[in-house]
């Protein structure tokens, strides 16, 4: 099992290039810890803004300092970045269209336990809404680097969504394609398909490999740019499978999976069903076991391939 | 002297064309606009360092309208001093121009986006930041409204802009005591502004915002206060130079007709001729 969080690949990508640029900042709002970027800190005191628990002036700030050349990196909790800060995202990153990299950490039910106030399951909604904002969730830490080498070298707005724990890899090294907007085929099948997202690709995979010892060949497409989404992968999956299940740690409205749905229903209407987090606050515990409780695990997944795979033939 | 006089005939004359294009694009907040202008025209022809000619010249004053409503008086002002030419003016608020009802990035020489009140303060700290870290020398200036103080995050910039030490950073309030509903001490409480300000580590300087020597002597004292961020208490007068529309919250974005708007030309001196 890997240990190393997403947000700690960030922290390690973003020394590796501030050694060389002087314009890349950090900016935090008392999240220096959690977003794992004190070893940032230390090593380039000069290159960090602390704001403290001021999320709009944080973003705010943020803006000011892409609007006089430098490049600037936002890491605070998902769930306020993209609430308590989402106009100055609108306004001032969006509109403005200043070069600010907006890190959200511990999205999703990370903070599992703490409950409705620190879950993110509503910022893919939020955030997409909003013309001129990329969103990518990169599914394990390789993924995570390949964005971050990626990221650091554009100059447009972008949201960056991490877990707060290590995940399991997806891919066993860096030697693997990563375009921002192109989603990657994980396993090939025409059974079905699992369009997963971040954390759930692992899940998907799972699953898909799970219904593989019953003969079922389901496709898993991984998804790490939400937006721009990419189309084409989505279009194709539904055109030669019978079925679409989507995955994400997020609402089920106005997420993901209904982003998913609506390029399927304009362009190759086929059954899709959104496994998602339920549009209520959601029962106490940690991150795993609000999944398994809401069928959000492998063998959920399967079981609701099955179901669909069958209604498909009903 | 002649400095003086000169921007005094500069403000009557961006005052006569904020009330033209008001006039004509039956849009606009004219009240504010006619009670910042001054300080928009000390900025641009005397205070900054900028050029028209160049407007994304790297080392350039930086200056973010925060009361981003009073957008055609900046939309005047960056005209008048060449950034675009005068006759677009006409095109304010109309189909297809670019010319926004708040500042729009795509105009020469705006910097940024505003409009939703409570941002630019922020902006500007991050930019001020910005030019320390780089050891630039550029200053930053910021335009707020006093209703505009009502915003929380007036107050998370304000501490920002003290906690690192911002002497490269302007923050001006155009203090004209109305906003859309009526006094804004009727509305929300403000005063008192100066104590405010002072208890949160700036070096505050009251001046008369509509009157050109006192506006040159704030950014002046400005300019020599070293370690922490000034803050320009501007009292004004909102509707300033148009006897009907003085101190009146009904012409904080009102729309004139013909005979009102004769009145405002006559009031300032005749029609706009330049």
């Amino acid at each position: 099992m890997n240990k190393i969080a997403n947000r700690t690949v960030i922290c390690d990508v973003l020394m590796k290039k501030a050694e060389h640029d002087q314009d890349i900042v950090v900016l935090t709002s008392d999240s220096r810890g959690s977003a794992s970027l004190a070893p940032f800190a230390n090593a380039y005191p000069k290159q960090i803004v602390e704001v403290g628990i001021a999320e709009q002036n944080l973003v705010g700030i943020a803006s000011g300092l892409a609007a006089v050349g430098k490049k600037p990196y936002v890491a605070s909790p998902a769930c306020f970045l993209t609430m308590r800060s989402i106009e100055q995202v609108k306004v001032d990153v969006a509109y403005s269209h200043t070069n600010v990299k907006l890190i959200g950490i511990s999205a999703g039910v990370s903070y599992g336990a703490l409950g409705m106030s620190h879950h993110s399951l509503q910022d893919i909604a939020v955030m997409s809404a909003i013309p001129n904002m990329r969103i990518v969730v990169p599914a394990d830490r390789f993924e995570t680097e390949k964005m971050m080498n990626l990221l650091v070298e554009d100059d447009e707005p972008c949201y960056i969504r991490v877990g707060r724990n290590p995940v399991e890899d997806i891919h066993e090294n860096l030697d693997f394609d990563f375009e921002i907007g192109k989603g990657i085929t994980l396993k090939e099948g025409n059974d079905g398909a699992f369009i997963a997202t971040g954390e759930m690709v692992k899940k998907a995979l799972d699953a898909a490999y799970l219904l593989e010892e019953e003969e079922i060949h389901v496709r898993v497409l991984n998804i790490h740019t939400i937006k721009p989404l990419d189309e084409e992968i989505i279009i194709k999956a539904a055109l030669e499978t019978k079925a679409i299940i989507t995955m994400e740690e997020h609402s089920g409205v106005n997420g993901f999976g209904t982003m998913v749905s609506k390029v399927v229903a304009e362009h190759a209407p086929c059954f899709v069903k959104v496994m998602a987090l339920p549009d209520s606050s959601l029962i106490t515990g940690n991150s795993q076991q609000v999944f398994d409780y809401y069928g959000l695990n492998a063998v959920g997944a399967a079981e609701q391939m099955k179901k669909l795979l069958v209604k498909k033939h009903a | 002297m002649n400095k003086i006089k000169e921007l005094e005939n500069k403000s009557k004359n961006l005052r006569k064309r904020i009330i033209d294009v008001c006039y004509k694009s039956k849009a606009g907040h004219v009240g504010g606009s006619l009670s910042g202008i001054d300080i928009l025209n000390v900025l641009y022809n005397h205070e900054m360092n900028i050029d028209a000619k160049n407007p994304n010249m790297e080392n350039r004053d930086r200056f973010i309208l925060s009361k981003g409503h009073i957008a055609e008086a900046l939309y005047v002002t960056l005209a008048d001093k060449g950034f675009f030419d005068k006759k677009e003016l006409d095109t304010f608020s109309s189909y297809q121009s670019r010319l926004i009802g708040h500042p729009n990035n795509k105009v020469p020489g705006i910097e940024m986006n505003t409009g939703s009140l409570g941002h630019g303060f922020s902006l500007a700290v991050g930019m001020a930041i910005g030019g320390k870290m780089g050891q630039k020398d550029f200053r930053v200036y910021v335009m707020m409204g006093d209703g505009e103080q009502a915003e929380g995050s007036i107050w998370e910039a304000a501490m920002a802009a003290s906690h690192y030490q911002l002497d490269n950073l302007v923050a001006i309030i155009d203090r004209n005591g109305l906003q859309i509903s009526g006094t804004t001490e009727e509305v929300m409480a403000l005063d008192n502004l100066r104590f405010k300000y002072e208890s949160f580590g700036f070096n505050v300087i009251e001046i008369d915002g509509n009157d050109i020597p006192s506006i040159l002597s704030g950014f002046k004292l400005a300019r020599k206060c070293k370690g922490k961020p000034t803050l320009l208490l501007a009292h004004t007068v909102k509707g300033k130079g148009v006897s009907f529309m003085e101190n009146n919250a009904s012409w904080h974005h009102g729309v004139m007709n013909e005979e009102q708007y004769q009145q405002a030309m006559d009031d300032l001196g005749g029609m706009c001729h330049e």
